[in-house]
């Protein structure tokens, strides 16, 4: 057991190694932890909460003020905090981004595997499901689906209900390239072996399959937390958000709704935007990086390997 | 034969449904016995249905395949059991060395692993014993076994294939299956690989069944043979007695198509022998012709032979024989 950390250890001080030198992967790492550390210390980056109202000397909310000492990005209309709303911001849509994510990753994942390795009834049915998601346009379904919920007046938040939608709709991507993988992998010998020697399926799943497919989940999963968020901000702009709980989305949501643009408040609408590309770019760019180092088709040395091993025994022979 | 059988396959029939075609009948009434410490061999040329014959023993075959028969293992039928009782069956009695064993091992796990794999999954052992025993394993066929800790690609061919056979070890089967455990090695590893299997044997008494197409690697280590032909038995009987007294028309030609070691081809004198070789090739297993399946290329075919399947004959002790041409 010890042997096997120190060994993790090591697998993890090498990754690191070879990731440190990655320019790309770097800055997106930058960029998330950045958005994320915004998100935990949000209360430590400003004096405001963000409902407080600015008042000036003469008790008179300060609406639509730019950027000055009162606040490093202005005021709304109702003479908020533009700085405090974005910190604050970054948790909710940070947190729906991330659970959303994980839901789909999980959901596809799973999904994914049991279609690939099973096959048959099961895997024709997964896979018209996933045919059918795709092909409807994911925006209107999810916004027709996110007002119904709200409709029903269920006793959960409305970001649960934002999280479980596009959690439960968003996994089709990944199931599809997860059952391709498990559908190649379960082919070769070695899960033959693995039968042969008596072990049942989940064992099979879990020491063979799991192992080679994980690399592709991890890339993949952070790739579809840029999805989540940029899905999430979309539905918020068009007013699914919660307001009393106020993402990017939602700011922009307001910003649209009272006339930022029309009254030249750029500092009303420029951040959120400006964060949400932010943390998109650089979960893409850390997505693509984790990808390329991960996935052992796009890696040279599994192959490398391969071609040593074939030319000593040639050289040998 | 011996009453006591270990293993004993009764007119197994294996057959694949193949889409838009009829189905490929890869095997068509095999039966053959296997005795505690004795060494059979499969011979026959590709795609006779060597392989084909083990998996459906094991029941590995894919979803597509339809198996009938009955196969007795100690006089339980395999084929009865579910899946869940087989898996108990698998490798604890009956454990078999992949063909091509490069393959058969998992590239991201340590080789040590993957033998350990095999006995705690059947909860043989504590894993401290199960680490042990990895040791005693690899030594066993040679491997220092500090390198049970390497990945199989660090590994030679040889090594990865002895590594094979020390996994198929490890839970102590009453049946060791070899599936060609000598090809794609060159001929020193091949020997060596060969003289493991039978110092193992010797040791641990253990019943071989050994599918090859080298009728060398049939003199050397087997007591009896199966010859098949096109997914059916052509003969069956003792080594020696298959050897020397060939009955079947395939099987004269097959040992003929090998070079003599006692007598060898002189380039020098004109009157060498030339390899003979069989022409043709074996029948499409969607398309078997309706009489023997061996009469497209049969040296000494008659009318027969063209509509009716020959039976399995007694020629003699133990000795079987599909031909019509056999009294």
């Amino acid at each position: 057991m010890n042997e096997s950390w120190l060994l993790f250890k090591r697998s993890l001080s090498d990754f690191w190694r070879i990731f440190r030198r990655n320019r790309m992967g770097m800055t997106g790492a930058v960029l998330v932890l950045a958005a994320v550390m915004v998100a935990v210390i949000a209360p430590a980056l400003s004096p405001y909460t963000p409902a407080t109202v600015i008042r000036d000397e003469a008790g008179r909310g300060l609406t639509f003020a730019p950027p000055s000492v009162h606040g490093p990005l202005g005021t709304d209309d109702a003479g908020r905090d533009v700085w405090t709303q974005l910190v604050y911001g970054a948790r909710i849509s940070l947190t729906v981004g991330f659970m959303a994510g994980f839901i789909a990753m999980f959901v596809g994942s799973l999904l994914g595997i049991l279609a690939g390795y099973f096959g048959g009834w099961l895997d024709n049915l997964l896979m018209r499901v996933t045919d059918v998601l795709l092909v409807i346009p994911d925006l209107p379904l999810m916004l027709v689906l996110v007002a119904t919920l709200r409709q029903m007046e269920l006793k959960v938040s409305p970001l649960t209900v934002l999280i479980l939608v596009i959690g439960l709709l968003y996994w089709t991507s990944t199931a599809r390239l997860v059952r391709s993988q498990v559908l190649s992998i379960k082919e070769r010998q070695f899960v033959a072996r693995a039968r042969a020697i008596g072990a049942g399926h989940f064992h099979i799943i879990r020491k063979h399959i799991l192992p080679q497919i994980m690399p592709l989940i991890v890339a993949n999963t952070v790739l579809i937390l840029s999805t989540a968020i940029l899905i999430e901000s979309g539905l918020a702009f068009l007013g699914l958000g919660d307001p009393t709980q106020p993402s990017w989305g939602t700011m922009l949501n307001f910003a649209f709704d009272r006339n930022a643009i029309s009254n030249g408040a750029w500092w009303f609408y420029l951040p959120p935007g400006l964060a949400i590309v932010w943390v998109s770019l650089g979960c893409v760019l850390l997505g693509n990086v984790l990808e390329e180092m991960l996935n052992p088709r796009l890696m040279g040395h599994h192959l490398e390997g391969e071609a040593r091993v074939v030319k000593t025994e040639a050289g040998r022979g | 034969m011996a009453e006591s059988a270990l293993l004993r396959v009764c007119n197994l029939n294996t057959e694949f449904i193949i889409p838009d075609k009829g189905p490929a009948r890869a095997l068509e009434d095999v039966s053959f016995e296997v005795h505690p410490g004795e060494t059979l061999g499969l011979v026959g040329e590709s795609g006779c249905g060597k392989t084909t014959a083990l998996m459906s023993i094991l029941r590995l075959l894919p979803s597509n395949a339809r198996i009938s028969g009955q196969v007795f293992f100690k006089d339980v039928d395999l084929f009865g059991l579910s899946e869940k009782q087989m898996r108990a069956y698998r490798w604890r009695e009956l454990a078999i060395v992949f063909q091509g064993a490069m393959n058969a091992l998992n590239p991201v796990m340590r080789v040590g692993e993957q033998i350990r794999e095999a006995i705690t999954l059947h909860g043989l052992m504590s894993s401290s014993e199960a680490e042990m025993r990895v040791g005693e394993l690899l030594e066993l066929v040679g491997i220092p076994k500090e390198r049970g800790a390497q990945y199989p690609f660090q590994y030679s061919g040889g090594m990865r294939q002895r590594a094979m056979i020390a996994m198929a070890l490890a839970c102590s089967p009453s049946v060791l299956f070899a599936d060609e455990p000598t090809t794609a090695l060159d001929v020193m590893v091949q020997a060596q690989v060969l003289e493991l299997l039978n110092d193992i044997q010797q040791r641990l008494g253990l019943a071989i069944v050994l599918v090859t197409h080298d009728l060398g690697v049939v003199a050397e280590m087997c007591d009896t043979v199966v010859v098949m032909y096109g997914g059916k038995v052509a003969e069956y009987g003792p080594v020696d007695v298959i050897f020397n007294d060939p009955q079947h028309p395939y099987t004269q030609k097959l040992l003929e198509s090998f070079p003599d070691l006692n007598e060898p081809t002189d380039p020098s004198t004109d009157s060498r022998q030339v390899l003979a070789s069989i022409p043709g090739a074996p029948p499409r297993l969607t398309e078997i012709p309706p009489g023997c399946r061996f009469e497209p290329r049969c040296h000494v075919r008659i009318e027969k032979c063209k509509t009716e399947s020959p039976p399995l004959m007694d020629v003699g002790e133990n000795h079987l024989a599909a031909c019509h041409l056999l009294k």
